[in-house]
């Protein structure tokens, strides 16, 4: 019993991180059809931007609000830059671009922060674990629980009630109707790619006291976010969050019955999807 | 025909310069032509799908490294030859790419991208875990090189090791013109460029991709095979995303459907890494800005091909 209720809330709460991570490049990638290769460096960046602003501050909220908003900033630097001068059709260029990005991103963390694993406490409360009869659970465990779903509120409710959201949703649809309607599609993309960074640096920030922070994170984090987004279907928040479940569940069950195939199980529900559904649970054709 | 007979020319020429090279290098810059040789063999294949097919895989990785890893498990751990460990390893990166190809090819542009990087973050896994057979993270040692038999020559020789890529390299780029211009070669070509009509002229589109997919594989195999010989050492990061964007890179500055371009583009890239190397410890970001700098101001001819590639989203 103790075994399953561990094997659940493990599952949540890497679920709800990879729903945050998720979320971000369901958003630019579906509504853009900008493959963002520098997903994963937000996420990175996320966590040592908030690790700064906690040595700084010793404030763990400071962090996560730091964290987020300064890969914000620095996603919408990357897509004003970089990415606004290519059209949609060109999506190859995007990738190398945004790759090349990945590069330098990579190495200019490894030079500001060193190649040494990182860590950053959570706030004091946070810390040390619950207990629950049998069951001994980190606090913090719980907390990302509860923030991934806070989250996924926040963010449903602003695709599916705010004007925000709306014009969101028309640009998915139909981006010349939505330019017809007078929507300022430029600012919309702007304001949605620093959304997706955003995404992905809280991600990073709330990951770090988890996961710790070390070179090679941005990618594993990138591979991660790829295949919750082709599990849940591309552009599709709700899939981002039932592709998250998925994926978090089988990795962590598979861990802890069949250690052996620990390698094989982040790729199986993607291949298995695919080949039943090949635009992912939630995706629209 | 006055444009075959100056791209037959040029083609002699270059041969001509790739059989004298050698005699004219120190035996440290023959190195890094061996290695230009065996990334044009690896971006062929990608220049396969990618350039004639309309695929752009970000996972050619995963079959450099199963031959790689075949050819020296097979000889060193399991103690066959060379030759018939060779073959296997060419072989075994094609049954690799026939598995990955079913799930792959379930999607198109972005996607297809997206999944093949992820497939390969799999053999990355195998190849990074399974110590016992890989080596992990310390690398697959001492893979040796193989014996040419009655041949004079030893391919220990930095030099005699050149001319062995070398001919495989011709052997390749024959190949690969020969497929191209074959009615297979068209057909490929025919679905890039409307997948559509082609099935309505009742070509099986998806086996066409899927055969594409499978020979792309066998070049990345090969190359994978020459590139364990060359360096001696296997390690996870062949199967990492690096060489994948590398091959991509090389594509693209070369010119995505053209039977030279990756040549060119190997050569372009290797040259870059290496310069790099010598003078600072920082390649990661000069390769980095190589990607950037190469996009933002590739002349349009090269952005224009891009537009061909990715197929158009489909508006019925």
């Amino acid at each position: 019993m103790t075994t399953v209720a561990l094997l659940g809330l493990n599952s949540l709460s890497f679920a709800m991180l990879l729903f945050v991570l998720g979320a971000g490049l369901t958003i630019t990638f579906g509504l853009m059809r900008i493959l963002n290769m520098t997903h994963g460096s937000f996420f990175l960046l996320g966590a040592y931007f908030g690790l700064a602003a906690w040595k700084l501050t010793h404030n763990f909220w400071v962090a996560l609000l730091a964290g987020a908003l300064a890969t914000a900033v620095a996603g919408m630097v990357l897509y004003r830059v970089f990415l606004r001068r290519f059209s949609q059709l060109e999506e190859m260029a995007q990738v190398l671009l945004t790759f090349g990005a990945l590069l330098v991103i990579a190495d200019g963390a490894l030079i500001t922060w060193g190649g040494n694993v990182e860590t950053q406490p959570p706030a004091s409360f946070l810390r040390g674990s619950v207990h629950l009869g049998a069951l001994t659970y980190p606090k913090y465990r719980f907390f990302l629980i509860g923030a991934g779903l806070a989250i996924a509120v926040t963010l449903w409710l602003f695709v599916a009630r705010t004007r925000l959201g709306a014009m969101v949703r028309a640009g998915v649809d139909d981006p010349e109707m939505a330019k017809g309607l007078g929507i300022n599609m430029p600012l919309l993309f702007l304001a949605v790619f620093a959304l997706g960074s955003l995404l992905a640096g809280l991600a990073g920030a709330l990951g770090a006291p988890y996961l710790g922070i070390y070179p090679g994170l941005d990618f594993e984090a990138l591979v991660l976010a790829f295949i919750v987004v082709i599990v849940g279907g591309v552009g599709s928040i709700e899939g981002a969050f039932v592709g998250a479940l998925l994926v978090a569940s089988v990795d962590t069950a598979t861990k802890t019955y069949f250690p052996n195939l620990a390698w094989f199980s982040l790729y199986a529900p993607m291949a298995i999807i695919l080949a039943f559904r090949p635009q992912g649970l939630l995706g629209r054709k | 025909m006055m444009r075959g007979r100056w791209s037959l020319l040029g083609i002699l020429a270059a041969l001509a310069l790739a059989l004298v090279a050698p005699g004219l290098l120190e035996p440290y810059f023959v190195g890094i032509l061996t290695r230009v040789l065996i990334f044009a063999i690896f971006a062929m294949g990608l220049n396969l799908i990618m350039g004639y097919t309309g695929l752009p895989s970000l996972g050619q990785a995963a079959y450099l490294a199963t031959g790689a890893y075949t050819v020296g498990i097979l000889v060193k751990k399991v103690g066959i030859g060379f030759l018939p460990a060779s073959v296997a390893g060419v072989g075994m990166a094609g049954l690799l790419a026939a598995a990955f190809g079913l799930i792959a090819l379930r999607a198109r542009g972005a996607s297809f991208l997206m999944i093949t990087l992820a497939l390969t973050q799999a053999v990355w896994a195998i190849a990074f875990t399974w110590r016992s057979l890989t080596g992990g993270d310390d690398g697959f040692p001492s893979v040796g090189r193989p014996d040419l038999g009655f041949l004079p020559w030893s391919l220990t020789d930095t030099r005699v090791f050149y001319y062995f890529v070398l001919v495989f390299l011709v052997l390749a780029v024959a190949v690969f013109y020969t497929i191209v211009r074959s009615p297979y070669g068209l057909a490929l070509q025919g679905t890039r460029d409307n997948e559509l009509r082609m099935r309505s002229l009742g070509y099986n589109t998806w086996m066409l991709q899927y055969v594409a997919f499978i020979i792309a594989a066998l070049f990345a195999g090969l190359a994978g095979v020459l590139y364990a010989f060359h360096v001696g050492a296997i390690a996870p990061g062949w199967a990492g995303v690096t060489p994948s964007a590398e091959a991509l890179l090389m594509v693209i500055i070369g010119g995505p459907g053209t039977v030279v371009g990756p040549l060119v583009g190997a050569g372009m890239i290797i040259s870059v890494s290496e310069v790099a190397n010598i003078f600072t410890q920082r390649w990661m970001m000069v390769l980095g800005a190589t990607y950037i700098v190469v996009i933002l101001f590739a002349p349009d001819g090269i952005v224009g091909r891009l537009k061909r590639l990715m197929p158009r989203r489909q508006t019925a």
